[in-house]
């Protein structure tokens, strides 16, 4: 249920921090980036390009994508260097 | 401190008391003073305000809301073309609640191009979500400038104090200032709202808001303007406690036994009030109603006070061009509208691109009002006064 | 004080609106309430412009032009062959007028009967003291004189005053407008 007039808070404020976290754009996808760690160089240059955050990294390093908000816009795959091609699109399948 | 000021003047002198964090400001006669006089103010270090000159009224406004979305205590000024500039900010700067304070010098919209006094500069802005305050003098501007800050931040809206252009913006009245002091242990810190620059409440301001969440921000925004009312009396008391002036929501003059009254606004209702004086002593039974406050539009007072007349005449410096007449005539009608005692009103509109009216004219509009009254009939309901056939 | 309203006649240029705001300033500090405002027309050297006074011991809340004053102050001779400057003057009414003229001559030229008139070369004395034809401050004693409004020594403390503020590096300067103004107290004749 979403809320009636009365409890939102004045001048449409967003008042919390990183609310975008609730909307699993996840569900937009109709293609999956499928990341190859083997042949990832670790450029980080899909993860400055990823227009969702959901190029998961940890210590310096890429480690994966974040299902629930990768939207599948290909993005990470057209930018991956074509040496490495380290990320590749398939069909989702839900 | 007994000073003489004009209208611009006076208006700067409270900004410089208030003493802003933010102006953000364009020139446009005849405004321009009020903010020339302030950036002077800002140069002789007398504020610590950071005076922002922008390259026009829309950036002016833009420039407001963005401080004021940090929680500055923003104003700034403007008139006419420059206010109708704006208008596209106007409206963000009330959905968003951001209490910011607008002098404002009526004058005329173009076309044909004209400086001088009328309301329609800032009657075309009643809608935009802002309050308004039509003063009447330089001493009333003074005094609401100071309250405007208040009320806005108690309202959670912006609010807008206008000035009759030339007649008040550039004639030298005598006011009474108060000290630095005690305008500024007045007004105080203002009191905290969530804003842009508090890191420790991040938030997000204006979002895209579509038709899920849209229609209860605005339900939400309206009932801002809804409740304003009690915030506006509230300051006028407090003011009149602390300083001895008083402003009511509706100013009314000599009208407790009058048979009929006359509606005004600005500083031709000063003039009316010594036309009331005179048809007075030749034992004429009127008296004058001043809108002060026209957004909120005060209806429940308005409809109290009118309904106890034989007749109203409402002066208008302005018209809708809408066919129905001038704004407070039309909103008066509306007001009026099912009330158990309807007096018959006509509307006599004047002083377009600031023509003068005289004593004379003005007893002429009660002498009609009085004939009405009589009769009970309005044959011709809107009316052009002073104008050239 | 009953309602007293003034009309100043004057060019773009020689300071009739200064002179409206001078002499309310110096009315205000012997306690009145005042108003002074110009009259509004584009603003061109040596066009006729014109500026107004309110004086009076209550509130002043008028604020429509002004018809009939009962005093007009005129800067410049000339204007009186362009301008009506005697336009709404009652009976009772005050001319005060910059020429090298007679009263006499000039209230035949004016076509007045009943009607005051006093009469005082600023012109010649703004060029003898200040150096330039801007006749305002001379005139502002002559008014003084002429119609005793005003305590004639409040009014010039007021004026030295307001002109040290406006001219805070030219002590010169005001004390030759003070100077100015009492020549003209001096010699205005009626
Ligand atoms: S497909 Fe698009 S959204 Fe998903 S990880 Fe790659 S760039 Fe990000
Ligand atoms: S762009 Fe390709 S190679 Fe570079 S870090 Fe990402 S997946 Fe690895």
């Amino acid at each position: 249920m979403k809320e009636g007039w009365r409890k939102l808070p004045l001048g449409a404020i967003i008042p919390e921090a990183g609310s975008a976290e609730k909307f699993h754009t996840g569900d937009w996808r109709s293609e999956r980036p499928i990341y190859h760690p083997d042949k990832c160089i670790q450029c980080l240059i899909c993860f400055i390009y990823c227009p969702d955050s959901a190029i998961k990294v940890e210590d310096g390093k890429v480690v994966g994508i974040d299902y629930d908000f990768c939207k599948g816009c290909g993005i990470c795959a057209k930018e991956c260097p074509p040496k490495a091609g380290a990320i590749t699109m398939e069909r989702e399948m839900k | 401190m007994i000073v003489a000021r004009t209208g611009n003047e006076a208006m700067a002198e409270a900004m410089r008391q208030v003493n802003p964090d933010v102006v953000a400001a364009y020139p446009i006669t005849p405004a321009t003073e009020i903010v020339q006089i302030f950036s002077s103010f800002v140069h002789d270090g007398l504020v610590d305000t950071k005076f922002v000159a922008v390259e026009s009224e829309h950036s002016a406004m833009s420039a407001c809301i963005g401080a004021a979305a940090a929680g500055a205590r923003v104003m700034t000024g403007t008139a006419s073309q420059g206010l109708a500039l704006m208008h596209e900010m106007l409206f963000i700067a009330a959905a968003l609640r951001l209490p910011i304070v607008l002098c404002v010098v009526n004058r005329s919209l173009s076309a044909p191009i004209n400086i001088h006094c009328d309301h329609s500069d800032t009657l075309a802005s009643r809608d935009s979500g802002w309050i308004q305050i039509y003063t009447e003098n330089s001493q009333e501007a003074y005094d609401s400038v100071i309250q405007a800050v208040k009320i806005s931040e108690r309202a959670l809206l912006p609010v807008m104090v206008t000035i009759d252009g030339f007649i008040i913006s550039h004639g030298m009245e005598r006011i009474d200032i108060l000290d630095d002091r005690e305008v500024r242990e007045y007004l105080g810190e203002p009191p905290k709202r969530p804003n842009l620059l508090d890191i420790d409440k991040p938030i997000t301001m204006g979002p895209l808001d579509l038709q899920d969440y849209f229609f209860e921000h605005k339900r939400s925004e309206i009932e801002g303007m809804n409740t304003s009312l009690p915030h506006i009396e509230a300051v006028a008391r407090e003011y009149k406690e602390r300083f001895g002036r008083y402003y009511p929501v509706i100013d009314t003059y000599r009208i407790d036994d009058a048979e009929v009254a006359v509606m005004a606004m600005g500083s031709a209702a000063g003039t009316a009030k010594v036309v009331v004086d005179r048809m007075r002593e030749k034992g004429k039974k009127v008296g004058l109603i001043r809108m002060r406050v026209v957004r909120p539009f005060p209806k429940n007072y308005l409809k109290e006070l009118i309904q106890g007349f034989a007749a109203v005449g409402i002066m208008d410096r302005s018209d809708t061009l809408s066919t129905l007449g001038g704004h407070l005539y039309v909103e008066t009608r509306a007001v009026l509208y099912r009330a158990s005692h309807q007096p018959p009103i006509k509307n006599y509109i004047y002083g377009l691109g600031g023509r003068d009216i005289s004593l004379e004219e003005i007893e002429e509009i009660f002498e009609e009002v009085l004939e009405i009254g009589k009769s009970g009939k309005v044959t011709e309901p809107v009316v052009y006064k002073g104008v050239r056939e | 004080m009953p309602l007293l309203e003034i009309r100043w006649h004057g060019r773009g240029g020689q300071g009739a609106k200064t002179a409206a705001l001078l002499f309310a300033d110096a009315a205000l500090e012997t306690g009145k309430y005042i108003q002074a405002f110009p009259e509004y027309g584009p603003e061109r050297m040596g066009a006729p412009v014109q500026a107004f006074n309110r004086l009076s011991d209550e509130p002043i809340h008028l604020h429509c032009g002004i018809k009939s004053p009962k005093i007009v102050v005129v800067l410049d001779p000339t204007l009186a062959e362009t301008v009506n400057i005697t336009e709404g003057l009652p009976e009772d009414g005050v001319v005060v007028i910059n020429t090298t003229e007679s009263p006499d001559a000039m209230r035949e030229k004016l076509g007045l009967t009943k009607q005051k008139v006093f009469t005082v070369d600023a012109s010649k004395i703004a060029k003898e003291t200040l150096g330039r034809d801007i006749p305002n401050t001379p005139m502002l004693g002559a008014l003084i004189k002429a119609t005793g409004i005003l305590n004639f020594d409040s009014m010039l403390k007021s004026v030295e005053e307001k002109l040290k503020k406006k001219f805070p590096n030219n002590p010169e300067l005001v004390a030759k407008n003070i100077e100015a103004i009492k020549k003209a107290y001096q010699e205005v004749g009626r």
